[in-house]
């Protein structure tokens, strides 16, 4: 669940943001009460408040007066743009250099992408 | 009512020996707040001052800006359970002594204090004296949390609880304070399972207060680095090292304090590992030995 190795607001927010791209959240849709968040989650509540504004501050969330957290309609795409830009640097990188470290051949990589892409495609 | 608390310059000898030394801190409003320290290192004693339970030897310790010691205003606002002990009185039964402590605190909640006996399973008819050590401790968090006293204090009184019954008492506690806000201050050595409770976080040492901060500033407060030694410490030079262990010619030292991105990039161009500390490893190193 959630671990004592880093804020915890940052690793709620990951998670929402989690699920948004995923879609288990879609747009409009409204997301727990801070108070039910902390309760289920055994987390301060204050914590949670902090983790909920910031989605609000980086327009994941919206809030509507005396009702709720919503998630913005247009949230899914604004993340995927963002964690598009750092995919190369967090993911591609990292995994070009393992299959360096462990010998496999930069054509090999290559190849396995695009026999994956076309069963995808299928 | 947000619920305030004041220490300064507070100092508590036993004879000659201090057992708190220039305490100084202030928490306010409703909040969940950790205090943690180890064995000997004060907690019971600084707990017992902001309870009135005993008188500072200098320093002045405020509950909503009131003098706590001999003032039944200040004393009436706080509620502290330690250990089991308060809790056993030798020939009054669980429901005399629940009765009576409706009679005593303004803000009692009897059916919620029944509630929780139930949900316990606390015998009503048994004197605490009689009780396992497992049910005394239920009753011991049941008097603080049915007291909903604006500062009500739990010095490491549910530790006699087994796992179930403790995260039912961690369960209880959020509701509550969510449904009721005010201050609730829990002394442990239990930091991995209930520290996402916390919002603040104190750790006292040697009867001093050695930091005060929020608990997710602490949470990235620790870093392990760890690579060639030598790379290590040029790295760490000038930081904050808590701990280093060394194998061979690779080397981990903990660092305390924010490292920023240019550092962080720094540590990734040379090759060094960086990874996170949990807040139970960055208390364990900063109160182990005498080095700070």
């Amino acid at each position: 669940m959630f671990d004592d190795r880093s804020p915890i607001y940052r690793q709620i927010a990951d998670r929402i943001e989690a699920e948004v791209l995923s879609g288990a959240l879609t747009g409009d849709e409204q997301v727990m009460s801070t108070n039910k968040y902390a309760a289920f989650h055994r987390i301060n509540p204050a914590t949670v408040n902090k983790a909920f504004q910031q989605l609000v501050d980086d327009g994941v969330l919206y809030k509507r007066r005396g009702i709720g957290m919503f998630v913005h309609p247009q949230a899914r795409q604004a993340l995927r743009a963002r964690l598009r830009k750092s995919f190369f640097a967090d993911v591609v990188d990292p995994m070009v250099e393992r299959a360096r470290a462990l010998g496999i051949e930069l054509p090999d990589l290559v190849e396995r992408i695009t026999q994956q892409a076309s069963e995808e495609e299928r | 009512m947000t619920p305030s608390i004041e220490t300064a310059g507070l100092t508590m000898r036993y004879g000659t020996a201090p057992a708190l030394a220039d305490v100084s801190f202030s928490l306010s409003g409703p909040k969940i707040c950790g205090l943690l320290g180890r064995n000997g290192s004060g907690k019971t004693t600084l707990l017992s001052v902001l309870a009135g339970y005993l008188r500072q030897s200098a320093g002045t310790v405020l509950v909503d800006g009131e003098p706590v010691f001999e003032n039944a205003t200040a004393t009436g606002k706080v509620c502290l359970v330690r250990g089991t002990g308060d809790a056993s009185s030798p020939r009054v039964s669980v429901r005399d002594l629940i009765d009576f402590a409706g009679r005593l605190r303004p803000t009692w909640d009897a059916g919620y204090a029944a509630k929780l006996l139930e949900m316990f399973a606390v015998p009503l008819n048994r004197t605490p004296k009689t009780l396992s050590h497992g049910k005394q401790c239920a009753l011991g968090v049941t008097m603080g949390l049915a007291s909903r006293a604006p500062v009500t204090i739990f010095d490491e009184s549910y530790l006699g609880l087994d796992a179930p019954s403790r995260y039912a008492f961690y369960d209880a506690l959020l509701a509550d304070v969510l449904a009721h806000p005010r201050m609730v201050i829990i002394a442990t050595h239990l930091i991995e399972e209930v520290g996402t409770l916390f919002e603040d976080v104190l750790i006292v040492h040697d009867g001093r207060l050695l930091l005060h901060d929020d608990a997710d500033t602490l949470r990235a407060a620790g870093t392990a680095v760890t690579g060639d030694a030598t790379l290590v410490d040029s790295f760490t030079l000038g930081l904050d090292v808590l701990n280093e262990k060394t194998l061979g010619r690779t080397k981990s030292a903990t660092v305390y304090g924010p490292l920023d991105d240019r550092r962080q990039a720094q540590a990734r161009q040379v090759g060094l590992d960086l990874g996170p500390i949990a807040l139970q490893d960055l208390f364990v190193h900063l109160t182990s030995g005498g080095s700070r």
